[in-house]
């Protein structure tokens, strides 16, 4: 006797990215299914509570001869800046100093920020990076030195962003893990960034991974958005990603 | 005003009455990130005890947020019925407590304090009760509401398929909405959260629904959870709109964070209630809520997270709800920590809804950021169904694809049916028995094998 009950109806899996058609046993599902998404769980723990993998991502960055300054928020834990969204968008005393010795007049700064998934960091950020050089080493932008972040939101590239003198932020940052999207990475993009700024003044860019936006997308709707948020003087709700702002 | 105690000779003061009802509150971080915990053990037992010697009637002399400014506690206090309030008039919050646990405090006795009671008084009186208080007096307090299907009856459970798509398709939103059908849920709603904006997917997928609901004859409701300015542009439209859906909370600055106001969700209601499209009756507003919404719009005017969420309900029961929930553990961990301060906010909002009179369910559910997981959601949703929970969402395999988040799944509402005996909506259970679906919360095997599909599956 059969003990595990298969549906009939598998062949609508293929409709939807949803669990459906699990089978059953009695009324419970059956252990595979089980274990699937404990390990999908896991997966999305992990990745909020792994540090990324700074020190590749500082070989990275080193090998391609870009220069990057590290600080940190005032979030003391992983616990404290799960608890506390608020000290996740401030910088640490010493943060502050490090930036300040760096300050100029930037068109731009990239952030990268580890935010809910520390995983979005060692897998995607150096790729994307790598997408965005591609056209971004030829243009006449000035560009900040690259900022490394811990235990950040995404409002922390706006004190970051004043502190150096950039007139644009890009922050790079690791999104609230989803079952089948650890790895998420999310690009936020704010004009004359300084701490109060809303996030209807942003402009956001997400689920980039393999499997999910592709880093050449992401880094093409990037483009049309900083030249759009170059001629507008802003960013936000009324900016729109947009071929006619290209040069 | 200030409420004061002494413990080891040394006096306790506590500011006002809000400032009491925070610091009696048992520990969630939204508080402690708002700034008005108990600082201590010590000093939230203190308030729990100050709290308990609390007139009832300092609620109706003294509101937590003013109603000049605030059109949630105009209506609190204007609804508020004293003939119903009169047997509990001289009671304290804890005398309150004591009464409700009572073999006095019959379901009858309970339904007719309904209108007497103001929601901060049924918060005060949970933050003074254990997690048993809450089930056994939440158990006694049934709600039932209709519209094609009867919720809320003694020993029933129904489900609410959520069977999200991340890009609205038709035929992944109805492979969802199938499979939760042949697992025996969807008698409370089918209810679908639009991942687009504006009119179109509303009008879209109800009339994909109510095509499904038709071709099968199926005894429920489908409800497409827009914003409701969109639903009433639909029902314009000659959309087939079943449930009207709309998040509130429990002060007019939030609501007004949600784009509502009362206005509004009157004119909602009667635009859905013109439609007639109810068979068993005619309750049809469906809203959500949750603990920590108001901190996170910056509404919450220094109250606790659990009493701002209550006042929410006493909005609610303006309109007879068909379904209400509490979406407990979507917030995040910044306002509900872990699997024990989830599974105590499940309870209150449940506790705290049903004695306002309303058909409270619950969204069991957590995300990847929180300290939970699949056993805190087990242990919720059993107490849950002790308590007498409405219903709870079905969603294939427990995983939302769309809004990347953990709830109950189709196999979690059988489960709980199965160990304490519970069943569908009877509508319903003749439908799953005449479809040879289920029998006696059985599944059949041969469920779905003779099944037509809608035409969807076929084009592709």
């Amino acid at each position: 006797m059969d003990i595990k009950k298969p549906d009939s109806w598998t062949h609508l899996r293929r409709f939807t990215p949803a669990r459906v058609a699990l089978g059953h046993v009695g009324h419970a599902l059956p252990l595979e299914a089980v274990l699937d998404l404990a390990l999908a769980h896991a997966e999305a723990r992990d990745a909020v509570w792994q540090e990324p993998d700074w020190e590749r991502i500082r070989v990275g960055l080193r090998q391609s001869g870009k220069a990057f300054i590290e600080v940190q928020s005032t979030a003391p834990s992983r616990q404290q800046y799960l608890l506390r969204p608020d000290w996740g968008r401030n910088l640490s005393e010493g943060s502050k100093d490090r930036l300040d010795s760096q300050r100029g007049h930037y068109d731009l700064v990239l952030c990268l920020v580890d935010g809910l998934s520390g995983a979005a960091i060692s897998e995607n950020a150096l790729p994307m990076l790598e997408a965005l050089g591609a056209w971004l080493e030829h243009t006449s932008w000035s560009l900040a030195p690259l900022v490394l972040a811990r235990q950040g939101r995404v409002a922390l590239g706006d004190e970051i962003g004043a502190a150096l003198g950039a007139r644009m932020t890009l922050v790079l940052i690791g999104e609230r893990p989803g079952l089948s999207s650890p790895d998420s990475l999310g690009l936020y993009l704010t004009y004359a960034p300084h701490t109060g700024n809303l996030d209807s003044q942003r402009n956001c860019i997400s689920n980039v991974r393999p499997g999910g936006l592709s880093y050449a997308e992401a880094a093409e709707t990037v483009r049309m958005l900083l030249y759009g948020a170059k001629a507008l003087g802003k960013t936000g709700v009324e900016l729109k990603p947009d071929v006619k702002y290209l040069p | 005003m200030p409420y004061s105690t002494t413990h080891r000779g040394l006096a306790h003061t506590f500011g006002d009455l809000k400032t009491l009802l925070a610091k009696a509150t048992p520990l969630r971080s939204g508080d402690v990130l708002a700034g008005v915990a108990a600082e201590s053990q010590v000093e939230r037992v203190l308030a729990q005890r100050t709290l308990a010697e609390v007139p009832l009637t300092d609620f109706l002399e003294h509101p937590l947020i003013p109603p000049e400014t605030d059109e949630v506690s105009g209506y609190l206090l204007e609804s508020h019925h004293p003939a119903a309030f009169a047997p509990i008039r001289g009671f304290t919050v804890g005398e309150l407590r004591d009464f409700l646990l009572s073999d006095e405090a019959t379901p009858q006795v309970l339904e007719n304090l309904t209108w007497g009671l103001l929601p901060e008084m049924v918060a005060a009186t949970s933050k003074l009760m254990r997690n048993q208080d809450l089930i056994s007096v939440a158990r006694k307090r049934r709600v039932v509401t209709r519209f094609r299907s009867t919720i809320g009856l003694s020993g029933r459970l129904s489900t609410r398929i959520q069977p999200n798509h991340p890009s609205d398709d038709v035929a992944g939103v109805l492979a969802s909405t199938l499979d939760g059908l042949l697992y025996g849920g969807g008698d409370a709603t089918i209810g679908i959260n639009p991942a687009g904006d504006g009119l179109k997917p509303v009008v879209e997928l109800s009339t994909v629904l109510d095509t499904l609901i038709r071709r099968y004859e199926i005894p429920t409701q489908s409800c497409i959870l827009a914003h409701v300015t969109n639903t009433i542009a639909a029902m314009e439209r000659g959309a087939p709109i079943d449930l009207v859906f709309q998040s509130i909370g429990g002060s007019q600055a939030l609501n007004k964070g949600f784009g509502v106001d009362i206005a509004l969700l009157d004119e909602a209601h009667a635009a859905g209630q013109s439609l007639k499209r109810g068979t068993v009756g005619n309750n049809l507003m469906y809203f959500e809520t949750g603990q920590g919404s108001a901190l996170s719009a910056n509404a919450h005017h220094g109250l606790d997270q659990q009493t701002i969420e209550a006042r929410a309900y006493g909005l609610a029961r303006r309109y007879q709800p068909f379904l209400v929930n509490t979406v407990v553990g979507f917030i995040g961990p910044e306002y509900l920590y872990d699997g024990k301060q989830i599974i105590r906010a499940g309870l209150e909002d449940h506790f705290c809804a049903k004695l306002l009179g309303l058909p409270m369910g619950c969204d069991v559910c957590y995300t990847n950021h929180a300290e939970a997981d699949q056993d805190d959601m087990d242990t919720l949703l059993t107490l849950l169904g002790v308590a007498g929970v409405n219903f709870v969402m079905g969603l294939p395999g427990a995983d939302d694809v769309m809004l990347n988040y953990q709830s109950t799944s189709f196999h979690d509402a059988l489960y709980v049916r199965e160990v304490l005996g519970l069943r569908p909506a009877p509508e319903f259970e003749a439908w799953l028995l005449r479809m040879n679906i289920a029998h006696d919360n059985r599944l059949s095997d041969s469920r779905g094998k003779a099944l037509q599909l809608p035409e969807v599956f076929n084009a592709r």
